[in-house]
């Protein structure tokens, strides 16, 4: 459930359309479920007041939709940021990515997003309908004849659950109420797979990885993976858009896919959310994260707009790469 | 049939400046080093990306090693400056995913250190050796 409500937004993209502060809006739309909300682009008051939808399943970050859509679009263009979107759009901003001056950022509280693979876990598949029923989500199958009633609390996404921040850090206006950095314990998994023995972390990183389908949908939903031409579509690579036929492509490809965000992720979960294999990807960049922190001092990408990123920085005392080991034996 | 006798394979991204230059002099200097280094050579050690050693896994090296001039050092002033944050989060990365942390090393060899460079690839061609081929980086389809 969440504390802003869906007629609260169409309002305020109402009013600002047609005081023609905006010309376009980035919201969300329902998909073919009611639990596949998609992202979409508006161009007028009618089109807001029957198609945009906010629920406990507006999961995308618009981020990185703005940077395609700013190029199009004549005037501003209202966009709605969660608080961990704010990171990114910061992020983006530091990037010079898009041109601040053609956007509208409206700041929104949030409440925590819904893992649709949670639900369907209790559930099962075949969901006709979910709806909010206060702090508990009303799913109804095509297989049961009463609804099932699944604690909001218990299906949140694995980000939401480990949030790590309420804060906007990037807004023109604000609806509802600002919260606080959190202190949360995104680290516990990583920390929790270190400890394992190298024979046990290869055997987790075998099963999870072997999963993926090559789809790409981690990189392309990915705030940081902004490049117009990437190393997996290049055709001499021999990695370009395949699936991975040998256990060493699936390690290569989320190495180097983490590795080109490190530095640069906010830790936005949305690599994660979209993979459809589950594979929890998120502790690859959660690693470099804490890595970074570790090794070169705490840094929280997104957090300002114009920061220097851990990888294009340095200073002549930092860590040899021998040295890491050593470290963490001693730490352990 | 008789086994073959193993040994491994071991790539060395060598900087022109130092490291390449510090191979050159243990060449001159007869000093013996395994002939399984292959020596790659780049214009700064931040040159390698690292899909340059994945890829040498990929296509079966058993160990990788960066060289190049002393912090401080470099040709380009920083550029192993950034070699150095770089590594260090890969290596960790690796680490991170079980593959043996002894496979992979930086190393920083000057022009004049051709017996360290000796030493090095001698030491670390040892420590290769003992962890056998590279088995979790292979690809099965680049097997020679």
């Amino acid at each position: 459930m969440q504390t802003i409500t869906q007629k609260q937004l169409i309002d305020k993209a109402v009013s600002l359309l047609e005081s023609g502060t905006v010309s376009w809006v980035i919201g969300w739309e329902k998909g073919e479920f009611d639990y596949d909300i998609t992202p979409a682009v508006f161009k007028n008051a009618e089109d807001v007041k029957e198609k945009f939808v906010w629920n406990d399943f507006c999961g995308a970050n618009f981020s990185k939709y703005l940077i395609a859509q700013t190029g199009k679009c004549e005037g501003k263009i209202l966009v709605f940021l969660k608080p961990c979107d704010t990171y990114s759009f910061n992020q983006l901003l530091t990037e010079h990515r898009f041109d601040r001056e053609k956007v509208y950022a409206v700041g929104i509280p949030c409440d925590g997003m819904v893992d649709i693979s949670k639900v369907k876990a209790v559930c099962g598949e075949g969901i006709s309908a979910i709806s909010c029923d206060g702090e508990n989500l009303s799913v109804t199958t095509i297989y049961s004849d009463a609804p099932v009633l699944v604690k909001t609390e218990d299906a949140l996404l694995e980000r939401c659950v480990n949030c790590k921040s309420k804060k906007h850090v990037a807004y023109d206006e604000l609806l509802g109420e600002d919260g606080d950095v959190i202190d949360s314990a995104r680290f516990d998994e990583v920390a929790k797979l270190e400890a394992m023995t190298p024979d046990e972390r290869f055997a987790f990183w075998q099963n999870e990885l072997s999963r993926c389908i090559r789809c790409n949908a981690c990189r392309d939903a990915c705030p940081a993976c902004t490049c117009e031409k990437c190393v997996f579509n290049n055709p001499n690579s021999g990695v370009e858009n395949k699936a991975a036929a040998n256990s060493f492509e699936e390690k290569m490809f989320h190495i180097i896919r983490a590795f080109h965000v490190a530095g640069r992720c906010t830790d936005c979960g949305e690599c994660s959310r979209v993979c459809p294999q589950n594979i929890p990807l998120h502790l690859l960049n959660r690693k470099f994260i804490k890595d970074i922190n570790e090794f070169y001092g705490d840094y929280q990408a997104g957090a300002e707009v114009g920061s220097r990123a851990p990888l294009v920085n340095y200073t002549t005392e930092d860590l040899e790469p021998g040295e890491i080991f050593d470290r963490g034996d001693l730490d352990a | 049939m008789q086994m073959k006798e193993y040994k491994p394979l071991i790539v060395a991204f060598c900087c022109n400046w130092c490291s390449y230059a510090g191979a050159d002099l243990a060449g001159n200097n007869r000093l013996n080093y395994p002939a399984d280094v292959k020596i790659i050579r780049v214009p700064c050690s931040c040159r390698v990306n690292p899909m340059f050693i994945l890829r040498a896994f990929q296509r079966g090296a058993d160990g990788v090693i960066i060289c190049g001039c002393h912090p401080g050092d470099c040709h380009y002033t920083s550029g192993n400056y950034f070699t150095r944050r770089r590594m260090a989060l890969l290596f960790s990365m690796l680490d991170f995913l079980g593959i043996e942390r002894e496979r992979t090393r930086v190393e920083w060899v000057s022009a004049a250190e051709g017996a360290k460079f000796a030493a090095t690839m001698n030491d670390f061609a040892e420590q290769v050796a003992a962890l056998g081929e590279n088995k979790r980086l292979e690809d099965l389809r680049c097997k020679r």
